[in-house]
């Protein structure tokens, strides 16, 4: 695990380029910082400065190289280094966006409680946007395509998590029919959850909280995402309303990525990424272990004088003199990026949090380090 | 010119009704959420069967009523008030977690109206449900929309 301490402001957003040798990262102001990856160091290669707001969101398309930052002034840059405007026609802030896996559209959510979904018009040579508006009712926090470039999962703050169609007639064919539907029309729902959808006891159940992150598995089949009520979720498209729910006992999971069919890495609040098992067959999602384990120091003795110090400072006279986090990173981890082998068989993630640091994270050395780790 | 009319009623008017975008919760109370069965709490708490009583109250909590759930209130305390310090931890590791969630809610809701002596027994129930539910179960109290 290799950690890289940007700056001190936090991370709000990030992303990388194909080949992994370049991050955009926007450090909680108006700009969008590029670094270049020199052996282990970082060096800031571009300062791109045409918002006017803070960056809420960038995406990197992998291909076309690129990536529209969204931010809190309604205007949306797609750069190629060079800035394009593309209007949005929302009265809010822009919370997040995504380019869709064949690049040629992207979603854009936003607190005007709708997603905008852009895509290039090739007769007025210039980005158009669509709106899906119903039903959501409130900002819509995170979103996630399918891999067949229509649907989209969008996780809102009315404690929502939905799947759309994204389908858009200029730009594409009529998709085939998925586990999740096959009429799908623009702007249809194929999937919400929510208290209606879930057999909870005792009033819980998925849709208490906020829904911080939203992933699908590799194949589309599979929906995970996460809430602020601390639980993690995961939808498998087909079976009507067959939502697993883990109430975890940390606190809130701010965002998810699968990182094989089965398995998925979640962080947040907690300043560690976690990691979850999910069973088909069964249909259950359990906890499958902390991913972050600092090594044990030595302890050293204490002397008699420093035990009734702590005692008066601390009211207690335990040993430990670390006072702060034992994790990488110090601060709530915001948002987790799958590196190399994509959501299938994930070797390396990425994670960017408050603190402004950046952690790689290598799933082969956590299977060995951490011996009853299993990842399925 | 203009002239103050000396009627302030419009900062009586609350905007936000008018706000056509006002998000409204997904009602579904009214349904049959009876509330715990008070005689039957009551006896198993005479005969000395604490577990049962605490597996009994925690049944059919009453959602978002008004009048229920102060009495559902005020008969949990009684029975959370019953337990020997000793046996707290062990009635705590019979709930399932769904259980632990809701004995949370109690206790979080006990805290709000202390009465002499409650707020004690409170924190020691706190304390060992926090070891059993963890932070997350906290959280869940917080983010609830069903209030019980």
């Amino acid at each position: 695990m290799a950690y890289h301490s940007f700056l001190l402001e936090p991370i709000s957003c990030h992303s990388w380029n194909k080949d992994r040798t370049q991050i955009a990262l926007c450090p909680n102001n108006h700009d969008v910082h590029i670094y270049k990856k020199d052996g282990t160091k970082w060096t800031k290669i571009h300062e791109l400065k045409e918002h006017n707001g803070q960056v809420t969101g960038i995406d990197w398309a992998p291909d076309s190289n690129s990536m529209p930052p969204s931010h809190l002034s309604r205007y949306r840059l797609g750069e190629v280094w060079k800035p394009t405007l593309v209007i949005l026609r929302i009265n809010r802030a822009a919370r997040c966006v995504s380019w869709s896996p064949k690049e040629n559209k992207f979603a854009v959510g936003s607190g005007s409680r709708l997603i905008s979904i852009c895509y290039f018009e090739q007769e007025n040579d210039w980005w158009v946007c669509k709106h899906i508006k119903k039903p959501i009712r409130s900002t819509v926090l995170s979103l996630d395509w399918h891999p067949n470039n229509v649907l989209l999962a969008a996780g809102s703050c009315d404690f929502k998590c939905r799947v759309f169609s994204a389908y858009i007639k200029e730009v594409e064919e009529k998709p085939g029919p998925t586990v999740w539907g096959s009429k799908m029309p623009f702007g249809e729902v194929l999937f919400e959850s929510g208290p209606s959808g879930v057999s909870g006891g005792a009033g819980e159940g998925a849709g208490g909280g906020w829904v911080h992150g939203v992933c699908f598995s590799h194949s589309g089949n599979r929906l995970a995402w996460t809430s602020h009520d601390s639980t993690v979720a995961i939808a498998e498209g087909g079976k009507t309303s067959t939502i697993s729910s883990l109430s975890s006992e940390t606190l809130p999971l701010l965002c998810v990525s699968f990182i094989t069919e089965n398995s998925l890495v979640a962080a947040g609040h907690d300043c560690y990424p976690v990691l979850f098992v999910y069973d088909g067959t069964k249909g259950s999602v359990t906890f499958g272990g902390k991913l972050d384990v600092p090594k044990q120091t030595s302890q050293r003795g204490i002397s008699a004088r420093e035990r009734f110090q702590n005692l008066d400072r601390r009211a207690t006279s335990s040993e430990t003199t670390e006072q702060g986090l034992e994790s990488l990173h110090k601060n709530s981890i915001s948002q987790i990026s799958v590196l190399e082998g994509g959501k299938s068989k994930c070797s390396t993630f990425c994670t960017t949090g408050m603190d402004g640091g950046m952690v790689t994270w290598d799933v082969k050395s956590l299977e060995s380090a951490l011996k009853d780790l299993k990842i399925v | 010119m203009s002239k103050n009319n000396d009627s302030n009623q419009f900062r009586k008017v609350d905007v936000d009704e008018y706000d056509e975008n006002k998000f409204v919760d997904d009602e579904d109370n009214g349904e049959s959420q009876v509330g715990p069965d008070e005689a039957e709490v009551d006896s198993l708490i005479r005969q000395g069967n604490l577990m049962e009583a605490l597996q009994a109250v925690l049944k059919n909590p009453p959602i978002n009523t008004k009048n229920q759930n102060d009495r559902a209130e005020a008969l949990m305390l009684k029975v959370l008030s019953a337990f020997k310090s000793s046996d707290i931890e062990k009635a705590v590791q019979s709930l399932d977690k769904n259980g632990v969630d809701l004995l949370m809610k109690y206790i979080y809701k006990g805290f709000e109206k202390p009465s002499e002596n409650s707020s004690a027994t409170l924190l020691q129930w706190h304390e060992k449900a926090l070891s059993a539910g963890g932070v997350g179960s906290i959280v869940r109290v917080l983010t609830a929309r069903k209030t019980v």
